[in-house]
């Protein structure tokens, strides 16, 4: 695995499969990375707000069983190891995209392994909040929706921003793992190509790309969550 | 003429806590507030001060009796006719409870945002409330970049925008330093005046109370031990708490009972005049100050002291004499056991 470049023959062969290939990858990588990300959100956002708001002492108390059964859910979900819940999901895929195969397919999997995580994401920045801001608010006559649009989340956002960052690095590497099961991008590059086929200058390409983008996400997200906090002023 | 009350609370009750943790925060309290007054409302810490604040908004809700605001019982208001009424009845914090992410600006046009008046008019009512507060240059600038005083100025402002009738105010000034308190106070003051807003002061500062409030209650235990004008409450205690309040432990002092002792009890009707001064001076007999506990209410003398008289029975009689005719102070020889 460690002995790359003694066949100049092969080496010339895989960087072949590097010129041609590697561009596609990082495009499937990055927008079945959009899309995860973005539905994760769209489910996970509402439910970790939901998670926070909703409970006893929350601003706008839920039955108690309501709360236990997306409190068991969430548990659940983030409990079966990735590659099982992608198994036991697939067949959901044929009826939500239409296929069982290839990087679309596995998106509705990726998702529903990734909205779990981002509701405790979110609910754990929510928690985070001084409650006597939210006070405030409700002594001022805001009602629940205002107090969540408009200071929950926004008094929320650096946190809201750091916990993205960790969501963006967990997706992609669910992403790589997917390929095992047909998904596409930097991950099949590394497997299929690299590691089944002892291509291992492309594995290595591969995994090379997926730290840069892993080091891109996080600097940038880091860089974001402490300039979006009003909190770093310095007097 | 007698006044409706703005505020009237009836026999609240509110209990937390269950089984044999159970704790009365408040229990069966009135009080009822007049337009236009700065009511304090003192007591120790763990007295059920918080609680009883909380319940006028209904951030907390009492277990058992009616809010009255205007003669409607807030209790029974729907979610909806609660939050309209919730604009009319201000409250400030100890922890400032400014929103971090904002600018002071945007701090101050939250509550009119929230009742959905434009982002324009907004700005242009809370610049000039910026102005009241006295911070018109900090307009843009974010509470974290904001001493504690501003932060509270800030607050104040904020809760002045949805030009309420009703200013709630919980430990406001505790998180202050001295000086910084005293300008809010102030601050607090003005805005009684001016805008003839009702002012209800929750505080554990004797010194609060004395500054601005008009009327005060004790509050003991979740038990309204007095309510009354705040010269008569300080100047007489009629309850175990006010006496605690007024006189603490440190107003008998550890006094040498070799010589006679007198106590002097100031009721406020005295203005500042130097009184002992005067006694030695026309008198021609020294006295010594064994102790004191008293405080200046309006630029009146509230409290007691101790001096000591001298031995033989003329001296003593003549000092007394002379303290006796001054109106608003009366004095008398004590014993070890009193």
């Amino acid at each position: 695995m460690f002995d790359l470049f003694s066949d100049p023959v092969k080496v010339a062969q895989q960087l072949q499969i590097i010129a041609s290939e590697y561009g596609f990858a990082v495009w499937e990588t990055m927008y079945s990375l959009v899309l995860e990300t973005v539905f994760a959100y769209v489910i996970g956002l509402p439910l970790g707000v939901l998670l926070v708001t909703g409970e006893r002492e929350g601003i706008h108390p839920l039955p108690g069983w309501l709360m236990k059964i997306i409190n068991w859910v969430i548990n659940i979900l983030r409990s079966v190891p990735f590659l099982i819940l992608m198994i036991i999901v697939l067949p959901l895929s044929k009826i939500l995209v239409g296929t069982k195969v290839g990087t679309i397919a596995t998106i509705p999997p990726m998702v529903i392994a990734a909205f779990p995580l981002v509701a405790r994401m979110v609910e754990s920045s929510l928690r985070e909040l001084d409650q006597g801001v939210i006070e405030a608010a409700q002594s001022m006559g805001a009602s629940t929706w205002q107090i969540v649009a408009k200071v929950m989340l926004p008094e929320a956002t650096p946190s809201l921003i750091s916990g993205g960052t960790i969501t963006l690095g967990t997706i992609l590497g669910y992403g790589a793992m997917s390929a095992a099961l047909g998904g596409g991008g930097l991950g099949k590059l590394a497997i299929n190509y690299g590691y089944y086929n002892f291509k291992f200058i492309v594995m290595w390409a591969a995994v090379i790309g997926l730290i840069l983008l892993v080091q891109i996400f996080q600097s940038a997200g880091t860089r974001l969550a402490a300039k979006s906090d009003k909190r770093l002023r310095g007097r | 003429m007698k006044l409706e009350p703005i505020i009237e609370l009836q026999g609240l009750s509110k209990t937390f806590g269950s089984g044999d943790s159970q704790v009365a925060a408040l229990q069966n309290v009135s009080i009822a507030v007049n337009p236009g007054e700065i009511f304090g409302i003192i007591g120790l810490s763990g007295a059920g001060k918080s609680t009883l604040v909380r319940c006028v908004n209904l951030l907390e809700r009492p277990d058992a009796g009616k809010v009255l605001f205007h003669g409607e019982d807030l209790t029974k208001l729907t979610d909806k006719e609660l939050r309209q009424r919730r604009r009319k009845i201000s409250m400030i914090f100890q922890s400032f409870n400014l929103l971090d992410q904002r600018t002071s600006l945007d701090n101050i046009c939250f509550p009119l945002e929230l009742a959905g008046v434009s982002k324009k008019d907004a700005k242009k009512r809370a610049m000039e409330l910026l102005e009241t507060v006295g911070l018109p240059d900090k307009a843009g600038s974010y509470p974290v970049q904001l001493s504690g005083g501003q932060k509270q100025r800030i607050a104040i402002a904020r809760a002045l925008a949805s030009d309420p009738e009703v200013l709630l105010c919980d430990e406001a000034t505790s998180a202050l330093d001295p000086k910084t308190t005293d300008s809010i106070l102030k601050l607090l003051q003005k805005i009684n005046r001016e805008r003839g807003i009702t002012v209800i002061i929750i505080t554990h500062q004797m010194s609060v109370i004395e500054q601005i409030c008009h009327r005060v209650a004790i509050l003991d235990s979740g038990v309204v031990a007095e309510v009354g004008a705040v010269e008569s409450v300080f100047s007489n205690p009629q309850s175990k708490a006010g006496r605690r309040l007024v006189s603490p432990d440190v107003a008998l002092p550890v006094v040498d009972w070799d010589t006679p002792v007198a106590r002097i009890a100031f009721n406020g009707t005295m203005t500042e005049e130097p009184v002992i001064a005067s006694l030695v001076k026309e008198k021609g007999i020294l006295v010594s100050i064994l102790g004191a506990d008293t405080r200046n209410v309006d630029g009146k003398a509230f409290g007691t002291m101790l001096i000591s008289l001298p031995e033989e029975e003329d001296g003593k009689q003549a000092v007394l004499d002379f303290l006796n005719s001054h109106a608003g102070i009366s004095a008398e020889e004590v014993h070890k056991d009193v």
